[in-house]
């Protein structure tokens, strides 16, 4: 076996048998789950505990106007002083106590919630709803209006948005969706590369603190050593990525089977509360139908060849950048200063995605998905609403020749600094070390 | 035959230079000391004959061919900064040190169980490298620079962190692969393992050679002629009337107050035996070769005060 895969089979072998890495593997799926599971379980609960409002309706216009939802009960108390209905919600009776003075139509009307607890934000908002509605049908009579009229006038507008091409090829897209992929996309490949190139640095700082490095480099080449240990950390980064995936559809298909039989009715309702939450109320227009279009809107196939591509040539630019950095590294806390200059880019990258996953065509976003310090993640931003292949080609190829460029400068770097010690280093030092022989 | 040929080698770094023209020879099956204080550029040689760094200028040759990539597992190195991988296994590791140094990993086994049982810490095996006090991760140190059975073997200080019963396991380990056919290259400041161990050394300061030879030799060469006598005789005036005639004697009091002990620095000290025997009996006579330890300090003092 050549000894760089040796290097190799060490580096990946050892990380991936460490327990942090099993702890990691179970618990990102657990995370990622979470995020769809956590909106159902608060669904189940909150449905068991219903609140009950005392209503002191001293203008009788709202008598009959609030409904019991899931979650409220409302329970009219007329003619009651609203004083006995408060020492009620203090006994405990009642949850809380609504109270709305007489009221008329050209004086702001001033209801008043009493409560020992907080009141939660959705009974909040769902009294002054009701009470809002009311008033404007109110006033729209009083000026002679049918509401009936008001209700038939309301209208809902459903924007399509249709990309074309030069050939007339129309498509739809759902700028929602693309959004919140772009986003994610970027925020994995910002992840994963701070994490996993922490993790060279670490590599390399230990092999430097522990004294081994001299030993090793006695039978093989520093470039071979740095580039193993690059390398065995990539193929850790991707079997924890595919980890993730199956146990992420492991819980998935797991959870939802639960639910499934524990609660059959809740399964489709609380399918589309975590949809709606987690994707921005995409879903609440038009449900069924349009997740199929979406669906068929992405196309999967080049956001994971992307994917692939600039996460891997990304990861390796920077894992590189930080071998050199853990290379010069005496002790940790060095680290951190060190890194500063790399950490930077990636930064700016993932601030700027905010500003590119609204606009994706725009000068900075190309600019952005061209640089090859923040082209990982700014290109991952833009993928989802379809980039020019030409584009994509180009940001790929100057990615790889940078890489390239800055794997032979930091074999440089790491060649001279991993045999340092004890020395304090300025850049102009380090900038001479390029020139060695 | 000429094992290295280390021929006019020069280093620069940017703020000095670590090799200035070096040259040595060093022959086959011996033990060859490189000598030199701190920052001579003993480890720059060192380096740059494992290729870890490459000289600016100049060639090494081993065998007479011009030192490349292929020598690598012909050498063994064993650095003055040394360490393991803290978590890993004992025996993993030394396995996958054996591996990178081009031994099959089936053979990497059955050399390191010899060398285990030799060094009694077979029970080792399976701990890790942090469980290990320093002295048991120097051994496993060595076995791995042994391991492939080198050529050439460079130890660098490989005595430090050693009790006094390992150490001497170590010196007759060294010493049994010289006497298999090994190219020893020790570089150390423990000048009483120099005399024990060397043939021939090398003494370098600010990258010169400034003392080749071999060891005997170089003793022969700053010899000073010191002849130590202790003489008994009751009557210490005797003994000084004597010495009083020549110049180039040291008189001292010995711990026993009827003996007397006389430095002579004289090629010929007949002349004086035959005068002390008169007045008493000699007890003993020895000549006193300058130690390695006295050469290094004067030879290194004096270039320092020439340049």
């Amino acid at each position: 076996m050549n000894k760089i895969g040796l290097i190799i089979k060490r580096e990946y072998l050892t990380r991936v048998r460490k327990r942090s890495f099993l702890i990691m593997t179970f618990l990102g799926p657990i995370l990622m789950a979470a995020i769809y599971i956590i909106p159902i379980m608060l669904a189940l609960n909150s449905s068991n505990e219903k609140m009950r409002i005392a209503v002191v309706d001293e203008s009788h216009w709202f008598e009959d106007r609030f409904n019991d939802t899931q979650e409220h009960t409302f329970v009219l108390m007329p003619g009651q002083p609203i004083d006995s209905v408060k020492e009620m919600v203090k006994t405990g009776i009642f949850d809380m106590a609504l109270y709305v003075p007489p009221t008329q139509l050209n004086i702001p009307s001033n209801a008043v919630v009493y409560s020992i607890r907080q009141v939660p934000m959705e009974v909040e908002t769902y009294i002054s709803n009701v009470m809002e509605k009311e008033i404007e049908d109110q006033k729209l009579m009083a000026n002679g209006v049918d509401p009936e009229i008001v209700s038939a006038v309301k209208t809902n507008v459903n924007l399509q948005i249709m990309r074309m091409d030069e050939k007339g090829n129309e498509k739809e897209t759902f700028t929602k969706v693309q959004f919140t992929l772009g986003i994610f996309l970027a925020m994995l490949v910002y992840m994963f590369i701070i994490f996993f190139g922490g993790q060279v640095m670490q590599g390399v700082a230990e092999e430097k603190t522990n004294r081994i490095i001299e030993v090793i480099i006695s039978s093989v080449k520093p470039f071979q050593l740095m580039m193993g240990k690059v390398i065995g950390v990539s193929l850790v980064a991707l079997t924890q990525f595919v980890l993730w995936i199956l146990l992420t559809g492991v819980f998935y298909v797991g959870f939802s089977a639960y639910i499934g039989i524990s609660h059959p009715d809740m399964l489709s309702q609380g399918t589309v509360m975590a949809q709606e939450i987690s994707n921005n109320d995409i879903m609440s227009n038009e449900s069924v139908q349009s997740i199929v279009q979406i669906a068929q809107s992405i196309d999967f196939g080049t956001i994971i060849t992307c994917f692939l591509v600039f996460f891997i040539l990304g990861y390796l630019l920077y894992a590189t950048l930080y071998a050199a950095i853990g290379s010069l590294v005496d002790n940790n806390t060095d680290s951190q200063q060190f890194s500063l200059p790399i950490t930077v880019p990636l930064i700016i990258a993932i601030i700027s995605s905010f500003y590119i996953v609204n606009n994706p065509d725009s000068s900075l976003a190309v600019w952005f998905s061209m640089i090859p310090f923040t082209s990982p993640i700014s290109m991952m931003v833009r993928i989802p609403f379809g980039v020019p292949i030409w584009q994509v080609v180009v940001s790929a190829v100057i990615l790889a020749g940078t890489f390239v460029l800055m794997t032979w400068i930091a074999a440089k770097i790491y060649r001279t600094g991993i045999l340092m010690y004890g020395k304090k280093l300025s850049y102009k030092e380090i900038f001479k070390w390029l020139k060695y022989k | 035959m000429t094992k290295i040929t280390i021929h006019e080698v020069t280093k620069k770094y940017a703020d000095h230079t670590a090799l200035d023209r070096m040259c040595i020879d060093i022959p086959e099956h011996c033990i060859y000391g490189l000598l030199g204080p701190n920052g001579a550029g003993k480890t720059t040689l060192i380096r740059i004959l494992n290729q870890i760094t490459a000289p600016d200028s100049g060639q090494v040759l081993i065998d007479g061919e011009a030192l490349c990539q292929k020598h690598i597992t012909h050498i063994g190195y064993l650095p003055e900064e040394r360490g393991l991988y803290k978590k890993m296994k004992v025996g993993e590791q030394a396995i996958y040190l054996a591996e990178l140094k081009g031994i099959k990993k089936a053979e990497a086994q059955k050399r390191l169980k010899e060398w285990f049982d030799k060094f009694e810490i077979s029970g080792w095996w399976d701990k890790k490298v942090e469980e290990l006090s320093k002295g048991m991760q120097q051994k496993v140190q060595f076995i791995t620079t042994v391991i492939h059975e080198p050529d050439i073997l460079i130890f660098d200080e490989p005595f430090s962190g050693f009790d006094p019963i390992n150490a001497n396991l170590l010196k007759e380990a060294i010493l049994n692969l010289r006497d298999k056919g090994a190219t020893i290259l020790l570089s150390t400041h423990n000048m009483a393992s120099v005399e024990e161990l060397c043939d021939s050394i090398t003494l370098i300061n600010n990258g010169k050679s400034i003392l080749q030879g071999r060891v005997n030799d170089i003793k022969r060469q700053h010899d000073t002629h010191q002849r130590e006598l202790i003489v008994r005789c009751d009557d210490f005036n005797k003994v000084m009337s004597v010495a009083d005639t020549y110049n180039n004697i040291k008189v001292e009091h010995t711990d026993l107050p009827d003996e007397t002990k006389l430095t002579l620095f004289s090629e010929s000290p007949n002349e004086l035996i035959g005068r002390l025997l008169e007045i008493g009996q000699l007890v003993s006579f020895k000549e006193v070769l300058p130690s390695m330890n006295d050469i290094f300090i004067q030879e290194v003092q004096s270039q320092n005060q020439a340049s």
